[in-house]
């Protein structure tokens, strides 16, 4: 069956999404999504967006068998779609270059970020360097110190760093911070949010911006299997790489679409960023979706290893798939993510980034249970240099 | 006659402009709160809004931020905000607004939230962020229940959408002097003084200035150009550095005093 095209004129997909924000910014967000609405059916900012995913990051990314693996595993053929191959290392320069174009086309030459594993906030400061834009990212200290390295190479790129001390001093806080600094700067100044989270349009803008992902793993698997792949597996924190890959495949509904949210310590612990799997419906950063929160409607700290799933909201579209049942949400601990961490690293040489490290591991648990025949994709996002120092830290 | 509507037509009798005041409920505890109310009123605020504090006020600045993690702390929820003020509604007449994210609010359910609020002698109702565009929502269940909801404008908040918005709303305008967070700089007069008069033509219901507002001179300034005039982080961050002291509630009662003053 194929599904609706959404968001609405609201930006609504089914009750999730919207625009829950403060009055200052909201005029502000509809001039984005009419210059954005715009931009898309410009033909020439189309072609530069494609241009510079092409010659500058370096697309299209491989779409990788992993031979050991599959073998080691002994059951489906497990394909890693290489988003770690992208300049700066992750999927996130796919929406950055797209975003900071959209910027520059609005007149804007200040940009702001939020990151958490420092991925998209280092795509950020490129594509502000690239542009001659001023870049200011907001960072949780926490997030400083487990990502150390992204965070040189954020000031390396001429970007300001501004380390968030409230709450879990995590990426819930560090965004907090980036829309204040926007409801006060907001004339000037455009926010580059970094996943299909947020007041729309930023879930529909980065979902495309990102569909690149999926549109070549289609194209890829045809030409090397000569048919659609039968699992899609992808980590999901707010979700971009993982609607990246889904989205163009959404209806194919022979590919089934599993996102792997992190279960930190453990459900059962309540120390996890499982928003879809464990949480429930509330309004978090703009939008409505799943989340973590307590009986009485306060947000609750997300926990995991991986600093780019420790958040405790997750992007709208999300929600509508899992609530219409097109994609699977499932999770996976610290300690598993870490196993396929490893295990990746020792038989395919491969380092990748403790996000991806759990749709690795959900992947793990699922190709043994399947025959030689069938295939999985895995949207390998990112590359783990920068987890080198939990690694060594990792007493699992 | 609603209490807010009552209010401002009774204060345009008296030629005076309105005192709105902001404080965050259970800070420093709910005990505190409860005796500040009744003080304030005394002392010549004209319309409270009681905060509900939120673990992610993105619209607030360090001091409202602060004051919300420590109320919360403290086990301070929306049904016991709610609470305190049923228990208040027998002993204080001014109109009571209640200030949340709407979290909280969507959380309890808008049905529950509506009855239960009406219940309690709730006037009105200011969700940060909850936009014309998704209100609807909510209104659904508050503007039957007879709560007024109390709308934003900013100052870059357009022509057309400033109709929109203001044609919506009921209670009284809430106009933003600042393009930022609350409490941070102090108001913009010139564009507030334009932005109030583009409201004005557009409705009869009364327009209240607040964001930045701390002192009885930037009061009376904007009283010339308003309605009323709003003060928040200047309270709360009087609060906190009067927590646990006997001589809070005479000096918050002190400070109200002469921003009304300057109102009148």
């Amino acid at each position: 069956m194929k599904m609706p095209s959404l968001p609405d004129r609201k930006g609504h997909f089914g009750v999730f999404g919207g625009r829950y924000v403060a009055e200052t910014i909201m005029p502000a967000l509809t001039e984005l999504e009419a210059a954005y609405r715009e931009s898309r059916k410009d033909k020439a900012f189309r072609e530069e967006f494609h241009y510079y995913l092409r010659q500058y990051s370096g697309r299209e990314t491989p779409l990788y068998l992993a031979k050991n693996l599959t073998d080691k595993l002994g059951g489906a053929r497990i394909y890693l779609k290489r988003e770690d191959l992208n300049h700066t290392g992750s999927h996130k320069i796919n929406n950055t270059l797209g975003q900071a174009l959209l910027a520059r086309r609005m007149g804007k030459r200040r940009v702001i970020a939020e990151t958490g594993a420092g991925q998209h906030g280092v795509a950020t400061a490129t594509v502000a360097a690239l542009f001659g834009m001023e870049c200011r990212v907001f960072m949780g200290e926490e997030d400083i110190r487990r990502q150390a390295p992204n965070v040189l190479r954020m000031k390396i790129l001429g970007a300001e760093v501004v380390p968030v001390t409230a709450g879990s001093a995590t990426l819930k806080d560090a965004m907090n911070e980036a829309m204040r600094h926007w409801v006060t700067y907001v004339r000037d100044t455009f926010y580059i949010i970094g996943s299909v989270a947020g007041p729309h349009p930023y879930p529909m803008m980065v979902r495309d911006f990102q569909s690149v992902i999926g549109r070549e793993t289609r194209r890829q698997i045809l030409k090397q299997e000569g048919r659609l792949p039968d699992f899609i597996v992808a980590c999901v924190g707010g979700g971009s790489n993982a609607m990246g890959i889904f989205y163009p495949f959404r209806n194919d509904a022979n590919v089934k679409l599993i996102g792997v949210e992190a279960a930190g310590l453990g459900i059962a612990t309540g120390m996890h960023s499982a928003s879809i799997s464990a949480g429930s419906i509330g309004v978090l950063h703009g939008s409505k979706s799943y989340i973590l929160q307590d009986e009485a409607g306060q947000i609750r700290e997300a926990h995991s290893m991986a600093a780019g799933l420790d958040y405790p909201g997750v992007g709208p579209e999300h929600s509508y798939f899992k609530k219409t049942g097109r994609a699977d949400y499932v999770s996976v601990e610290d300690r598993e993510a870490l196993e396929a961490f490893r295990t990746l690293c020792a038989c395919e040489g491969i380092i990748p980034a403790m996000e991806s490290a759990h749709a690795i591991a959900y992947a793990m648990k699922l190709a043994p249970t399947l025959k030689r025949d069938r295939i999985i994709v895995i949207n390998l996002s990112g590359r783990g240099d920068k987890d080198a120092g939990i690694i060594e830290e990792s007493k699992i | 006659m609603k209490r807010i509507e009552k209010k401002f037509a009774e204060l345009k009798r008296k030629g005076e402009k309105a005192l709105v005041a902001y404080i965050t409920a259970g800070y420093p505890d709910l005990e505190t709160t409860r005796a500040l109310i009744p003080a304030l009123e005394r002392a010549g605020v004209d319309v409270l809004e009681v905060g509900v504090p939120f673990s992610d006020p993105t619209a607030d600045g360090p001091v409202i931020q602060a004051a919300s993690q420590a109320a919360l702390k403290k086990g301070t929820t929306l049904p016991r905000v709610l609470d305190l003020i049923a228990g208040l509604r027998g002993t204080v007449e001014f109109p009571l607004v209640l200030f949340s994210y709407y979290n909280p609010i969507f959380s309890m359910g808008s049905a529950t939230f509506a009855r239960r609020a009406a219940a309690a002698g709730v006037d009105g109702v200011l969700v940060v962020d909850l936009p014309a565009e998704e209100a609807g929502e909510l209104r659904v269940d508050t503007d039957p229940a007879g709560i007024d909801f109390i709308s934003l404008v900013a100052p870059t908040t357009g022509g057309d959408r400033v109709r929109k918005v203001v044609k919506a709303a009921s209670g009284f305008i809430y106009y933003i002097s600042v393009t930022g967070v609350t409490g941070t700089r102090g108001p913009e007069l010139e564009e507030t003084r334009t932005n109030v008069g583009v409201i004005r033509t557009m409705t009869k219901l009364p327009v209240v200035v607040g964001f930045g507002v701390s002192t009885p001179e930037q009061a009376r300034q904007i009283g010339s150009m308003a309605d009323g005039v709003v003060v928040g982080s200047a309270f709360v961050k009087l609060i906190g550095e009067h927590a646990g002291r006997p001589d809070l509630i005479g000096d918050l009662g002190a400070y109200a005093a002469s921003l009304k003053a300057a109102l009148r």
